[in-house]
């Protein structure tokens, strides 16, 4: 349990705002500077949240978003001086960002932070699942190399039609990796980047019809909700594969699990799921997925590069200097 | 390609007689004793209807009235192979067994060469020699291996064996008409090119084929060690997520120093890769290689503490025999990996499992082992270590590919022309 200091004590408040089981491991170094209210921890545990925020929150004037926690209007109405949102996540799909237009609190997003390490586990997860290496592991663990014999083969990368949607920071560093395997990069993208070298489509469908693999690294919108659907999927095929660390709910994910499980889509590689942390239990006993708890795509290094800009964006809002990483709000 | 009737008939009936491994491939694999129970079955069933009739050509008819399946023992096995093969690949040639015009084939030969293959290796993925070669499976005969070779093999010209055939003096004496050896190996340990070189035996080896395979293995294992993919994948499927487990980070792979041992098709191709995800390149290797910028350590050891990553990518020799060892995982350090897509013995394993045991390294990423399929037990139970089964060069297409560069070899020598790949 932490003391708080007397409000006016020179440090502002900033709420940090969380579900319980996502920690903030750089608390420590933002208390050197401000005020931390937490309601995790700095509330009597009979007190709801929302009574912790009426009594004590008043006066922040910025609030931590931690990772995916969501931020609707109700929280947010109760916090009237509220200007701005540090969210630590690059996705920003979990704030209400039409309240915190209608009452001007700017946000904040984590940028290119994750980008180079989301990309890297989008390539691994690749790899895994046309290569089967966590199936080969786990065939070896089970004592099937010695009993059975050799593992079936794999899929070569190389020479593989790969459809990134969405060529952000995560889609760009991703079409960098895979150029030495050899493979065929395409994208689909809000709008074509005359920059990017590679054939662009303008829908999904359309790249999917295109595609071997589909790297699916786009933000989660209205529009995008729900984009991987039964048509893209059976348009993808048998040997298709489809790698997602973006949002779970990009893919209709009840006809995901249909399509893998009658083997109507060649595999999948997924870090994010549509009710996190459950997974659907029918993939458990497939070969062919290749499944990670979300959090696998943070390291400790560029957990460091987003307290870092956290930090740094909370002391430029309470010095009234440009902030980073804004989200523009529609 | 065939009648598609026929073929899915053929398909049903060798599910039926043959196990799932048998069919792999996408391509209708079918080897000798399978063919046999083909036609005994379609002899039995052909009033059923389903067996098409082919060009004109009643095959069943034919088969009842002409085969039987006592044609399919001892002597006529041999014949009884090539028909099997020859039938299901060329419905054209057909005809041809029964003395009948043949269509436009003019160019099959009367007697294509014999090729030897001692074990199954490439053959378990689909016998795509079958069209042009007659093949002599010898590990399908109940006659031991030098009765199967005077009886079977003293006129056959070619050998395609795979790293597990040692190709010497002992073979080479029980195959007096040999004249090419075609292996599906990059390596050529299992061969003495002296003794060949002697004989007058041609040497084709698979050149770069799996390179690109072997390379990508090699990095998603790296990934996989150094970003805990399996381990994730592990802690998902336990159900541990849900119960808020503790789950430890990977590290980030940007910036990690790469240190590659051997540099050679497979270890530049790693590097190509490797740089892509911003990881800087060193190697070590018999000797420096002066078209690339890497930098060159004359010692593995000094490569090792200069290396997050070490890559084993050289070939097994008795320079490199147990060439990581204690001194070389003491100077890759606790926070360093090892990854070995080469040959289980250049690594001393009883080393590197007490370092791996002991948290001396962070981790490993290993294709193969010292006693394969033999893994060590304390390895098994490690959630730093990410196993794989010797399959780095095991994927469809590098099969395919494999295939075609041994038939273009063989294709090649049998009209004089130079070998694609030669060994030596």
């Amino acid at each position: 349990m932490s003391s708080l200091p007397e409000p006016g004590s020179g440090r502002p408040d900033v709420l940090v705002h969380r579900f319980r089981s996502f920690d903030l491991p750089f608390h420590a170094s933002l208390r050197d500077h401000f005020t931390i209210l937490d309601p995790w921890t700095d509330s009597p545990p009979d007190e709801p949240a929302h009574a912790f925020l009426a009594r004590r929150a008043g006066r922040a004037r910025a609030l931590v978003c931690v990772g995916p926690t969501t931020l609707g209007a109700d929280t947010l109405r109760l916090l009237p001086s509220l200007r701005v949102v540090i969210g630590t996540s690059a996705g920003v799909d979990h704030i209400d960002l039409r309240e915190c237009s209608r009452r001007g609190i700017a946000v904040t997003n984590a940028g290119a932070a994750f980008a180079e390490d989301v990309a890297d586990y989008a390539v691994a997860l690749l790899l895994d699942v046309l290569r089967r290496i966590s199936a080969a592991d786990r065939y070896l663990r089970e004592g099937s190399w010695l009993k059975t014999g050799n593992y079936p083969l794999g899929s070569k990368l190389g020479g593989k039609r790969v459809g990134i949607v969405g060529l952000g920071n995560i889609g760009s560093q991703v079409a960098k990796r895979l150029q030495p395997f050899g493979c065929d990069i395409a994208y689909n993208s809000r709008s074509k980047k005359p920059s990017f070298p590679f054939p662009y489509h303008a829908t999904v469908h359309d790249l999917a019809t295109n595609s071997d693999v589909l790297i699916l690294c786009c933000a989660l919108t209205e529009e995008t909700h729900h984009m991987i659907n039964r048509e893209v999927m059976t348009v993808l095929g048998d040997q298709g594969v489809i790698i997602n660390v973006g949002r779970g709910s990009l893919i209709d994910e009840n006809e995901l699990v249909q399509f893998l499980v009658r083997g109507e889509l060649g595999g999948a590689g997924l870090d994010v799921f549509e009710d996190e942390p459950n997974v659907p239990k029918e993939l458990f006993g497939l070969d062919s997925v290749v499944l990670s708890p979300h959090r696998a795509v943070i390291t400790p290094e560029s957990f460091e590069a987003v307290r870092e800009l956290t930090v740094s964006n909370l002391k430029a809002f309470f010095a009234n200097e440009p902030l980073s990483c804004l989200v523009r709000l529609e | 390609m065939g009648n598609p009737s026929v073929d899915s008939l053929c398909l049903s009936r060798c599910s039926t007689y043959a196990g799932p491994a048998h069919f792999a491939s996408a391509d209708f694999a079918c080897h000798a004793s399978c063919s046999i129970k083909l036609l005994s079955q379609l002899v039995q069933s052909s009033s059923d209807g389903e067996v098409a009739k082919i060009q004109g050509f009643d095959f069943a008819e034919w088969l009842k009235s002409t085969v039987t399946e006592k044609d399919f023992v001892g002597e006529n096995w041999e014949t009884s192979v090539l028909f099997c093969n020859r039938r299901r690949h060329s419905l054209n040639s057909i005809a041809e067994l029964t003395d009948r015009p043949q269509s436009d084939d003019g160019d099959v030969p009367s007697r294509p060469p014999q090729l030897l293959v001692i074990k199954p290796g490439l053959l378990r993925y689909g016998d795509p020699f079958a069209a042009k070669f007659a093949v002599l499976r010898a590990w399908e005969s109940p006659l031991p291996l030098p009765a199967f070779l005077s009886t079977h093999a003293r006129s056959a010209p070619a050998l395609l064996c795979s790293a597990a055939t040692r190709v010497a003096a002992g073979l080479l004496d029980l195959l007096p008409s040999l004249r090419v050896v075609v292996t599906t190996s990059a390596g050529l340990n299992h061969i003495d090119l002296p003794e060949c070189r002697r004989r007058g035996v041609a040497v084709a080896n698979a050149g770069e084929v799996f390179s690109d395979d072997v390379a990508d293995a090699a990095v998603a294992l790296a990934l996989d060690v150094l970003r805990r993919v399996s381990a994730a994948d592990r802690f998902v499927r336990r159900g541990l997520w849900p119960m808020e487990g503790d789950f430890a980070l990977g590290s980030k792979l940007v910036g990690k120093r790469v240190g590659i041992v051997g540099l050679g098709s497979i270890g530049l191709r790693v590097a190509k890769r490797l740089e892509a995800f911003g990881c800087p390149i060193s190697y070590n290797s018999r000797a420096k290689k002066p078209s690339v910028s890497y930098p060159f350590f004359g010692n593995v050891c000094e490569l090792a503490a200069d290396s997050d990553i070490l890559i084993i990518c050289c070939a097994l020799t008795e320079q490199t025999r147990h060439m990581i060892g204690k001194s070389v995982l003491l100077a890759l350090g606790k926070d360093g990996i090892l990854i070995n897509v080469g040959r289980g013995a250049i690594v001393d394993e009883k080393e590197l499992v007490q370092s791996l045991v002991r948290g001396e390294i962070r981790g490993a990423g290993l294709d193969v082992f010292e006693n394969e399929p033999n893994v060590p037990d304390e390895l098994l139970s490690l959630d730093n270590v990410v196993l794989s089964p010797h399959v780095a060069v095991f994927t469809k297409e590098s099969f395919q590919d494999l295939a075609e560069l041994m038939i273009a070899n063989l294709e090649a020598f049998f009209s004089n022309e130079p070998l694609i790949t030669p060994g030596h």
